[in-house]
């Protein structure tokens, strides 16, 4: 493995010598990694290993912890996002994030994913809302399931259909980026596998990075893993070699369940 | 035999380890039935050719034994990484030692059907040959146990003196089938002897591959496989 091989032309986002405080403790030391719209990348790690963090970092989420202070530099198509002339609601709408527990509005469903869209004026008419909203739901594999039902509550569906009602409202801002904070975690089986082939089909729309604890839903849907440990970036490839041949003994221990 | 004992689940441990006890034992009766195949044919001993044939299949079921195993832990484990390429390579090395099994017993099958008049000088031969081909076999099953990559290039090496072995063997008996056809018989018999510790000795290599692979996760480089056997055999064979 050469790191030609590992180099992503035109990355989407790229962090460089990355470092995030909280207070005096340091969450984050030194990471510097690229993000490419073809290629989805996971990032594993143990609880407290800091993947969280960092993914929180991509789009500026830990600007609401009071105490938290980030360095290096995260831009977004070459664009440094910690400038000072960042708008920050402009970039988290192109920077989406879906979280762990699905979090629906306590709205319907078609308020849920026209949300963002409204706030950000990005449809003129309700007929080019409908339009967003179908599309949105389209793509994440909920249309059929609700088409009939848009005015009941988001939060009358299921988990795993909350979930992708989620991401919904986050591709229907037509982001650039989407964040998944480990978004299967709450949901079964099948909700799950609808989740992967979700990540599957918009894989090369959207740059996604997702965080997972569960290493075979990494290996399933990922093509580059990153692996945090204790607050560092401990090894970086393709998600084939770090599974069947990862470099670095931590990765290996860690994959094969003998950390700690 | 190197014993794991780090997994945080203990009972992957446990299944490892059993893993690795069925092929040393499994090995360790595929190296005896050779060397009592090579015994009763040098002897003529035909109670201890029938013994090999019968002992054959403990070790057919050990492979079924081990394939189990490995499934079930695959399935039921997920192993990763170096874990992972354990399975991989069980499946295959037991396989690989079912074959020597089967060479042994094929070889112990032709004790009974040779002429017992021994009008050939060929066998000291063949036993130099054999002695080889079990220390290959040995050495191959050790560097699983021991995980050591080294003594697995190092049978992958000597492998070529089997088939110098064979490529001597070989000319001298089809020198004994021209000067005298009435040994003709017992000549082709003992050219399929040979030709089987040959065999066997190419599979000790596979297994030597795969452990480098385990130990590695690299595919181990082309070996300089020096002449082929000249029977003309050998470029299909090895496929």
């Amino acid at each position: 493995m050469t790191q030609d091989d590992l180099h992503i032309a035109d990355p989407k986002m790229r962090a460089q010598g990355v470092n995030v405080f909280y207070g005096e403790k340091q969450a984050i030391n030194d990471v510097s990694i690229d993000v490419g719209t073809d290629l989805v990348t996971a990032f594993i790690g143990p609880s407290g290993c800091g993947k969280s963090t960092f993914l929180r970092s991509l789009n500026r989420m830990n600007d609401t912890v009071a105490s938290a202070r980030v360095t290096g530099r995260i831009e977004l198509d070459g664009e440094d996002i910690y400038a000072p002339s960042m708008d920050v609601v402009q970039l988290r709408a192109r920077v989406g994030m879906v979280f762990q527990k699905p979090n629906p509005f306590p709205k319907s469903i078609y308020d849920n994913v026209a949300y963002g869209s409204r706030i950000h004026g990005l449809a003129a008419t309700k007929a080019d809302l409908d339009v967003i909203v179908e599309r949105a739901l389209t793509r994440a594999g909920l249309w059929d399931e609700v088409k009939d039902r848009l005015g009941e509550s988001g939060t009358a569906l299921s988990g795993g259909q909350q979930q992708r009602l989620c991401i919904a409202r986050a591709i229907a801002v037509d982001p650039e980026v989407i964040l998944m904070d480990e978004p299967c975690s709450a949901l079964d089986p099948i909700a799950t596998a609808k989740i992967e082939e979700l990540i599957h089909d918009l894989r090369g729309k959207y740059a996604i990075v997702i965080v997972t604890h569960n290493m075979q839903q990494a290996a399933r849907v990922s093509q580059r893993t990153a692996f945090f440990h204790l607050g560092t970036l401990v090894e970086y490839g393709k998600t084939t070699d770090i599974f069947t041949n990862p470099k670095q003994e931590r990765t290996k221990d860690y994959i094969t369940g003998r950390y700690g | 035999m190197a014993l794991t004992n780090d997994h945080t689940v203990k009972a992957f441990d446990e299944d490892l380890n059993r893993l690795r006890g069925l092929i040393s034992e499994m090995g360790g009766r595929a190296e005896q039935a050779l060397l009592q195949a090579m015994a009763a044919l040098s002897k003529g001993d035909q109670e201890l050719a029938a013994q090999v044939v019968r002992d054959d299949k403990k070790i057919d079921a050990l492979e079924a034994e081990v394939e189990q195993l490995a499934v079930q832990t695959i399935a039921l484990r997920a192993p990763m990484a170096d874990d992972l390429r354990e399975m991989i390579a069980a499946l295959k090395i037991v396989s690989v030692v079912e074959r020597i099994g089967d060479y042994a017993k094929n070889i112990a099958k032709r004790v009974a059907l040779m002429d017992q008049t021994r009008s050939i000088e060929a066998i000291p031969v063949l036993m130099s040959m054999s002695s080889l081909v079990i220390e290959l076999v040995h050495d191959a099953l050790d560097s699983f146990a021991a995980r050591d990559a080294e003594l697995a290039i190092r049978v992958t090496v000597r492998d070529k003196n089997v088939d110098d072995f064979y490529n001597s063997i070989f000319r001298t008996l089809v020198t004994f089938m021209m000067e005298n056809p009435k040994l003709i018989s017992e000549s082709a018999h003992l050219l399929f002897v040979a030709k089987n510790l040959e065999r066997m000795g190419d599979h000790a290599t596979n297994i030597a591959e795969m452990v480098y692979y385990v130990v590695t996760g690299e595919r181990m480089e082309e070996r300089e496989r020096g002449e082929q056997p000249e029977d003309g055999a050998a470029e299909q064979e090895q496929g």
